[in-house]
């Protein structure tokens, strides 16, 4: 709730973690590009490294900029704590890494990113952790691939390609009877949208490439844990989770439970993950991710805001098959869209035209301002044609098993005028219709 | 650890944090004891500088709190009791004690009713009396996650407290809030934010207690501190002749000033 003592979302994306430069008096936030950080005295240094004192050592470790993205991003969720990556791949990669190893078993949705899916389904398994993938609206799949190695659960809350709509609480429940955390990759919906935490999840992961930022400007990601994951009560019940509850001889035998009681998984992510993967992200790419959070409620309410004019057209269309928008009555996930986004759905979503590929590759040649290109949530609206792109390779009938079709369009609506979104849009469609 | 704590006729499991190395009961103990809702790991990073610099510490999970099983104890008094205990327990027989809050008042009482047990004393964001409004306590009875987040609120005076704690990327609001719900959710039949704050508000023992104080004492106030404000430590402070610190920050000293507050303590501590 906003008020004088409780900040409210649009206070806390400009504020949260950040304070006037205490040397400079700078208001806005420094760019610390600096590797590293000088240490006041030898005990000083000592003190820094076991953990007596709170500092910045080395900045693939922490970072003063990368910092205030952090505890920012953070404070958006409703999280204790996060770090900024690379990149959002390399966020699934800490989350992941962080609490299992060879052995271990995923349990994660269908309905991912492909770059997710590809980690879990070909690169991860080189290293000993297995998923199995269920639909994600299947709550009797996911309790029965849960297996005494499983270590976490994962889905996006809008899934990929057709915006399945994860039912949180309730995969959120099925996790926590097994004693297991929920992570789900929250990159589409945005804190804006949707706080998983509030709804059971217990940690979340963005790609601030897409909406945080929101200017296709930068490569980065940020892991969010909500504190709210009891590691020692899970791994009495469990024994899976000895990574965070048993001595760690890679870093002075501590206990990251007993260390931190609710920051104990941020503690061996950014201690060893950041550490030793070394996957952590450039500080001018943390400001630039700050840069666009501090407009991220304006924005993302006129990415919904002209979203849905758009779906409303295209859904209207003789040349449009079907759209894929869960605020639509003809969207499967209707039902649960409206109890989990009623602020909306994003600004991402697909749709099929009547035709084949080369009607969806005349369409897309067609576009003056959607740029095609592979990304989503810039302030550029942008196009994809799976079958003609990233799909290429793929039949008709693989692609049907992956859930596209031969003429279907991914859109990301950007910050332009809707009306000139809307005639560009008829203007492809004309030209696609031209080919019949 | 572990420790078996015989207090009040019973024995029962306590836990201390011992700042990451093993307990040495031959070297100077530093007790480090948390405020209400909270436990040991409000106090990590010192507790690490002290372990770490030649002291045995002991910052334990009071009764009903983290990792000490059992119900809370309902009283100052009954917890100051419950400390000297665990002191037996670890084979201390005097110590520096430091509280934070709801800690603070139980570190004086202890060092009340066992002068020769306490080396020194340090009362962190502490209030004399700690008085609770009505207001909060109801709320508490009624929507325990609402008066958590009021408190939270008021416990804090920046958005960005640096270099956060524990470490950098930590916020502290959102830590602070999960650490007191998860507290409070351990105990099923009891409502321990009122059980905490009515500790504080019940106790009336403050003043006596200063008078039979007689180690250095030490009061660390934080100056924009909305839960004890730095005003009302003056007459206990006066109470124990105590030397006063004032930092710059609200009454989450430990997370918003750690730098500052170690310093304050290796004064009271180890420099006196």
């Amino acid at each position: 709730m906003a008020g004088s003592a409780n900040p409210g979302f649009d206070t806390l994306a400009v504020h949260a973690g950040a304070a006037p430069d205490p040397a400079t008096g700078a208001r806005a936030v420094p760019i610390h590009l600096t590797t590293s950080f000088v240490f006041e005295s030898s005990e000083h240094a000592a003190s820094l490294f076991n953990m007596e004192r709170s500092g910045h050592v080395y900045s693939r470790i922490s970072n003063p900029t990368n910092a205030v993205l952090e505890e920012r991003v953070a404070a958006l969720e409703g999280g204790s704590g996060a770090i900024a990556t690379a990149s959002g791949q390399a966020a699934l990669h800490l989350a992941i890494a962080t609490i299992a190893g060879a052995g271990a078993h995923v349990v994660a949705s269908s309905a991912l990113y492909g770059g997710s899916h590809n980690l879990l389904a070909y690169t991860l398994p080189r290293f000993g952790i297995t998923t199995t993938f269920v639909r994600p609206g299947d709550l009797d799949g996911w309790r029965a691939a849960i297996r005494p190695e499983t270590r976490l659960l994962f889905g996006e809350t809008l899934g990929n390609p057709g915006l399945d709509v994860l039912d949180l609480p309730a995969v959120a429940q099925i996790a926590h009877e097994q004693h297991l955390p929920l992570l789900v990759d929250s990159t589409f919906t945005t804190p804006w949208l949707l706080r998983p935490f509030e709804h059971g999840a217990d940690l979340l992961y963005h790609s601030a490439t897409k909406f945080l930022s929101g200017h296709g400007t930068v490569i980065g990601g940020v892991l969010v844990d909500s504190g709210n994951f009891d590691w020692d009560r899970a791994n009495a019940a469990s024994g899976r989770f000895a990574e965070l509850t048993a001595p760690y001889e890679g870093f002075h035998g501590m206990v990251f439970s007993e260390e931190s009681t609710v920051g104990a998984f941020l503690l061996r992510a950014r201690r060893e993950g950041l550490r030793d993967f070394g996957a952590s992200m450039n500080p001018l790419a943390a400001w630039l991710v700050l840069q666009g959070l501090e407009t991220l409620p304006l924005r993302m309410a006129r990415h919904v805001e002209s979203t849905r004019k758009v779906v409303a057209f295209l859904a209207g269309h003789a040349m449009v098959q079907s759209v894929a928008y869960p605020e639509l009555e003809t969207h499967p996930d209707h039902a649960l869209a409206k109890r989990l986004l009623p602020r909306g759905c994003g600004a991402v979503f697909s749709f099929d035209l009547k035709g084949s590929r080369e009607h969806g590759r005349a369409f897309i040649e067609a576009l003056k301002i959607f740029s095609h290109l592979a990304n989503v949530g810039d302030c550029r609206s942008l196009v994809i044609h799976p079958a003609s792109t990233t799909h290429f390779r793929m039949d008709d009938e693989a692609l049907a098993r992956a859930g596209i079709g031969p003429a279907t369009i991914r859109l990301s609506i950007g910050l332009e005028d809707a009306d000139d979104l809307i005639d560009d849009l008829k203007r492809a469609l004309k030209a696609a219709a031209a080919l019949r | 650890m572990k420790l078996a704590v015989r207090a009040a006729g019973e024995t029962r499991d306590g836990y201390a944090y011992t700042g990451g190395k093993a307990f040495d009961a031959n070297q100077p103990c530093v007790v480090l004891l948390h405020g209400a809702l909270h436990d040991h790991s409000s106090w990590t990073l010192a507790a690490r500088w002290f372990a770490h610099h030649g002291h045995a510490v002991l910052a334990p999970d009071l009764p009903g709190h983290g990792r000490s099983v059992g119900a809370p104890l309902a009283s100052v008094e009954a917890l100051a009791e419950w400390l000297l205990a665990l002191l037996d327990a670890a084979g201390v027989a005097a110590a520096s004690l430091v509280g934070h809050s709801m800690g603070s008042l139980i570190a004086l009482e202890a060092a009340a009713r066992a002068p020769e047990r306490a080396r020194h004393l340090v009362l962190v964001g502490t209030a004399y009396p700690m008085k609770v409004s009505a207001a909060l306590l109801d709320a508490a009875r009624d929507d325990p996650y609402a008066a958590i987040d009021s408190v939270n609120a008021f416990s804090h005076a920046t958005f960005a407290a640096k270099p956060s704690y524990p470490g950098p990327g930590a916020w502290l609001h959102g830590g602070n809030r999960a650490l007191m719900r998860r507290t409070h959710d351990a105990q099923r039949d009891t409502n321990l934010f009122v059980n905490d704050f009515n500790v504080c508000d019940r106790y009336t023992g403050g003043i006596a207690a200063a008078a039979r104080v007689t180690c250095p004492a030490t009061i660390v106030v934080g100056a924009r501190d909305q839960m004890t404000f730095a005003s009302e430590a003056a007459e206990l402070a006066a109470a124990l002749r105590a030397r006063t610190v004032t930092l710059p920050c609200g009454h989450a000293l430990m997370s918003e000033a750690p730098d500052a507050l170690l310093a304050a303590l290796r004064g009271a501590i180890v420099d006196s």
